[in-house]
C-alpha cells in the first residue's frame, strides 16, 4: 500500500507537469519541452526568495508565481512569436532549445549544487493504512489537487477560460468572434509555467533542487500526458498520478533498478492499444 | 646563424620549464560531486603553494596543472590527455569520481603516467595497473567496519539499498562479499537512481523484511532522500549510510533526517575529539586548523584525500631522485606514512596501502559528528 500513497505524491507532480503540456498543446498545437525547466526555475525561485532574500514564505510564494506568469509570457514572446513563418515541428524544436538555454541559465545563475529550502509546513508523519505520508507529501497533493480544480473552474466558468476553449476548437472562428489568439497564446504559456513553478515549489522542500532536474520531471510529465490522452484536462491528471503509482508499484514488486523502464514500458503498451491515451477523444473532423 | 641561435633560445628557455615539478590534478569541482572536489581542490592549491613558500621539493618549484572534470567520465578523460600531451606533468592527482577515474585507468597504463586518485572504488586497483594507485581507503574496509560494528551489537540481518553509479555498485559487490566471510545476513537488496525522488517503494520492500540495521551506500543528495524516507516509515531503525556522505554538506540537506545515522569515516572529521596520545591526532588538527582557517568552511574528508596523495607524491618524488628510480616503484616503496585516513603502507601488490583501520565509526548527533565505540 505504500506505493500508492507515494506514487501518488510523485503523481500529483507529473500530473501538474502533464496540465503545462495539455494547456499549450490545445491552444497553440505544439508541444513545449521547456515544461520540466518551468519547475526546476519553480525551486530555484522559491530557494532565492526565501532562502538568499529572507521574504516570509507568504510574501516569496505569491511573489513567485507573479514572476512565473510573467517568465512564461516573456518566453512565449521572445521564443515562439518572434519564429518567422512558424510550424509545429519548428516551433517544438524552439522549445527543445529553450529548455537547453534555461537549463544552462540556471547553472549560471544558481550554481550545479543541490539546494533545499526548509519544509513549509511542520514535519508530521501521518498513519495511514499499510503505509505512511508525511505532511509535506500531503501538501503537494493537496496543492496540485487544488491548482487542478481551480483551472477546470477556470477553463470552464470564465470568459477569458472560454476563450481558451475557443481556440482549442477552431482559431479562425475564435478569431472572427473576437477573441485576440495571439493573446490567449501568450497567456497559455504564461500559466504552463505558473503550473511548473507551482509544482516546483512544492517539491523542493522534499526532493531538493538542482538545475538539471528540469529533463526528468519534464519527461515524465510529457509521459504523463501522453498516457491519459495529449490534450485532455483530467487524462493529464489521471495520467500523472497514474504513472507515479505504476512507479512505485514497480518499484516494490520487481528489483527496484527497472523501476524506470517498467513505467515507460506501460506507457509503449497503452499508446500500442490505445492510440490515444486512455482518456484521449477523438476530436470531430468534417470532411 | 639567426635560425641556430632561436633554436638555441627555444632549447633554452623549455630546459628552463623543465626544471620546476609539472603536477597535474583532475578534479570534479562543479556538478554532482562539486562538493567532494572542491575540498580537493582547495587542499592541493594550498598545499602546492605552501611547498613552494618552503622552497619546493629538493629546491625545485611545483607548477600546479588543475582542470575540472566536472563529474564527467569523458571530461575526465580529456583532460587528462590534455594533461599528458600539453602539459607534460609528471604525475596526476584525481579524478575525484571512481567512474572517472575507471575511464582513465587504461589512459595511465598506455601514457605511463602516474595516476593517484582520490576515488574510492576497489576496481581502480583490482586488477592492479602498475601506474594507478589511491589514496581513498577502498569500499571491503569501510564494510569490514560496518559489519564488525553491527555483530559487536548482535545485529546480523541487513538490508542494503546502494545507488546505481559506478560508487553505488562497487559497494554493492563489497557489501555482498564481505557479508559471506563475515556471517552476516543479506535479507534485501534494492537500489535508487541518482535523480530519484522518491525512495518509499524500495524502502516500504526493505521495511517488510525486518532487518535489523539498513545500509545505504550512495553519495549526493540521493542518500539525504533515502533518510528522509526512512526515518518517515521506520522513525526508530538504525540507518547505515557509506561513508561517501561524510560531510557537513549531508547534514545541511537531509535535516533532521539525518539524526542518528551511522556512518564510517576518516579521523580527520573528528580530529579535534581524538584522545591526546592518538599518533594522527596532532597531524589532523593541523591539517584542519589551516584549512578552515583559509577558507572558512569546515574540513571533509576528502580534501583529506588530496592531502594524502600530495604528500605521497612529494615523498616519491624525493625517492625517486634520491635512489634513482621511477615514480611509480618510489610510491611502492612508501611504508609507515601516516596520513589522514590512516597508515598508508604500499607494496608492489597493494597500491592502496591502507587497512579497516582506516575507519572509525561516527553518529550524527545534533547536527554534528559524535565518535562511537
Amino acid at each position: 500500500m505504500q506505493f500508492i500513497y507515494s506514487g501518488i505524491t510523485s503523481g500529483s507532480i507529473f500530473a501538474l507537469v502533464a496540465l503545462g503540456f495539455n494547456i499549450i498543446y490545445n491552444t497553440t498545437g505544439i508541444i513545449n519541452f521547456a515544461q520540466g525547466e518551468f519547475v526546476m526555475i519553480g525551486g530555484m525561485l522559491i530557494y532565492t526568495l526565501l532562502s538568499i532574500y529572507g521574504l516570509p514564505f507568504l510574501i516569496a510564494a505569491p511573489l513567485a508565481l507573479i514572476i512565473a506568469l510573467f517568465l512564461g509570457a516573456l518566453f512565449e514572446r521572445v521564443f515562439i512569436k518572434s519564429v518567422r513563418s512558424p510550424n509545429e515541428i519548428k516551433l517544438i524544436t524552439i522549445t527543445i532549445a529553450a529548455s537547453i538555454i534555461l537549463r544552462g541559465l540556471g547553472m549560471v545563475i544558481w550554481g550545479r549544487n543541490s539546494l533545499s529550502v526548509e519544509a513549509y509546513i511542520p514535519y508530521k508523519i501521518l498513519e495511514l493504512p499499510a503505509g505512511t505520508l508525511t505532511s509535506n507529501s500531503l501538501l503537494v497533493i493537496i496543492v496540485s489537487l487544488i491548482t487542478a480544480f481551480s483551472l477546470s473552474l477556470f477553463f470552464k466558468r470564465s470568459s477569458l477560460g472560454k476563450a481558451f476553449r475557443a481556440c482549442y476548437d477552431d482559431k479562425v472562428a475564435a478569431s472572427i468572434c473576437g477573441v485576440d489568439v495571439s493573446k490567449i497564446r501568450m497567456l497559455a504559456f504564461g500559466i504552463a509555467a505558473l503550473l511548473g513553478v507551482i509544482a516546483g515549489i512544492v517539491t523542493t522542500p522534499i526532493t531538493y533542487v538542482a538545475y538539471t532536474d528540469g529533463i526528468m520531471t519534464g519527461l515524465k510529465g510529457f509521459a504523463a500526458a501522453i498516457l491519459g490522452g495529449l490534450g485532455s484536462f483530467w487524462g493529464g491528471v489521471a495520467g500523472g498520478l497514474l504513472l507515479g503509482i505504476f512507479e512505485g508499484f514497480f518499484a516494490s514488486v520487481f528489483p527496484s533498478g527497472y523501476k524506470d523502464a517498467f513505467a515507460f514500458l506501460i506507457i509503449l503498451a497503452v499508446l500500442f492499444l490505445r492510440p490515444k491515451g486512455l482518456f484521449g477523444k477523438k476530436k470531430a473532423e468534417r470532411l | 646563424m639567426k635560425k641556430f641561435t632561436l633554436v638555441l633560445i627555444i632549447l633554452m628557455m623549455s630546459s628552463v620549464s623543465y626544471a620546476e615539478i609539472r603536477l597535474g590534478a583532475l578534479f570534479s569541482t562543479t556538478g554532482p560531486a562539486s562538493f567532494l572536489g572542491m575540498p580537493e581542490k582547495q587542499t592541493l592549491e594550498m598545499l602546492v603553494e605552501e611547498a613552494n613558500k618552503n622552497g619546493g621539493i629538493n629546491g625545485e618549484k611545483i607548477e600546479l596543472y588543475l582542470y575540472d572534470t566536472r563529474g564527467i567520465d569523458a571530461e575526465a578523460r580529456k583532460k587528462f590527455i590534455r594533461l599528458v600531451k600539453k602539459d607534460r606533468v609528471d604525475a596526476v592527482i584525481g579524478p575525484t569520481r571512481s567512474g572517472s577515474t575507471l575511464a582513465i585507468k587504461e589512459l595511465a597504463g598506455k601514457f605511463k603516467m602516474p595516476l593517484i586518485s582520490c576515488a574510492s572504488s576497489d576496481r581502480i586497483i583490482e586488477p592492479i595497473n602498475p601506474f594507478v594507485f589511491k589514496v581513498a581507503p577502498s569500499d571491503m574496509f569501510a564494510v569490514r567496519k560496518i559489519y564488525s560494528y553491527l555483530k559487536d551489537n548482535g545485529r546480523k540481518k541487513v538490508a542494503i539499498i546502494t545507488a546505481q553509479n559506478g560508487y553505488g555498485d562497487s559497494g554493492r559487490t563489497a557489501l555482498l562479499n564481505e557479508a559471506e566471510k563475515m556471517g552476516i545476513d543479506i535479507v534485501a537488496d534494492e537500489k535508487f537512481r541518482d535523480n530519484d525522488r522518491d525512495m518509499t517503494a524500495q524502502l516500504t520492500k526493505i521495511t517488510e523484511k525486518n532487518p535489523d540495521a539498513i545500509i545505504c551506500w550512495g553519495v549526493g543528495p540521493a542518500p539525504a532522500i533515502v533518510a528522509k524516507n526512512y526515518k518517515q516509515l521506520q522513525p526508530e531503525a538504525m540507518l547505515i549510510m557509506s561513508h561517501g556522505v561524510a560531510s557537513k554538506k549531508f547534514i545541511k540537506l537531509a535535516g533532521n533526517a539525518a539524526e542518528d545515522i551511522i556512518l564510517p569515516a576518516g579521523r580527520l572529521l573528528v580530529a579535534e575529539k581524538l584522545p591526546d596520545n592518538n599518533r594522527f591526532k596532532s597531524m589532523l588538527v593541523k591539517y584542519k586548523n589551516t584549512y578552515e582557517e583559509r577558507f572558512d568552511s569546515s574540513v571533509s574528508t576528502f580534501g583529506g584525500h588530496a592531502y594524502d596523495a600530495f604528500q605521497i607524491f612529494k615523498k616519491a618524488y624525493k625517492i625517486s631522485v634520491k635512489e634513482n628510480i621511477e615514480m611509480i616503484k618510489a610510491i611502492e616503496n612508501i611504508k609507515g606514512y601516516l596520513g589522514t585516513y590512516g597508515e598508508f603502507n604500499f607494496s608492489q601488490n597493494d597500491h592502496n596501502g591502507l587497512d579497516m583501520d582506516a575507519f572509525i565509526m561516527l553518529k550524527i548527533n545534533n547536527g554534528d559528528w559524535e565518535l562511537i565505540n
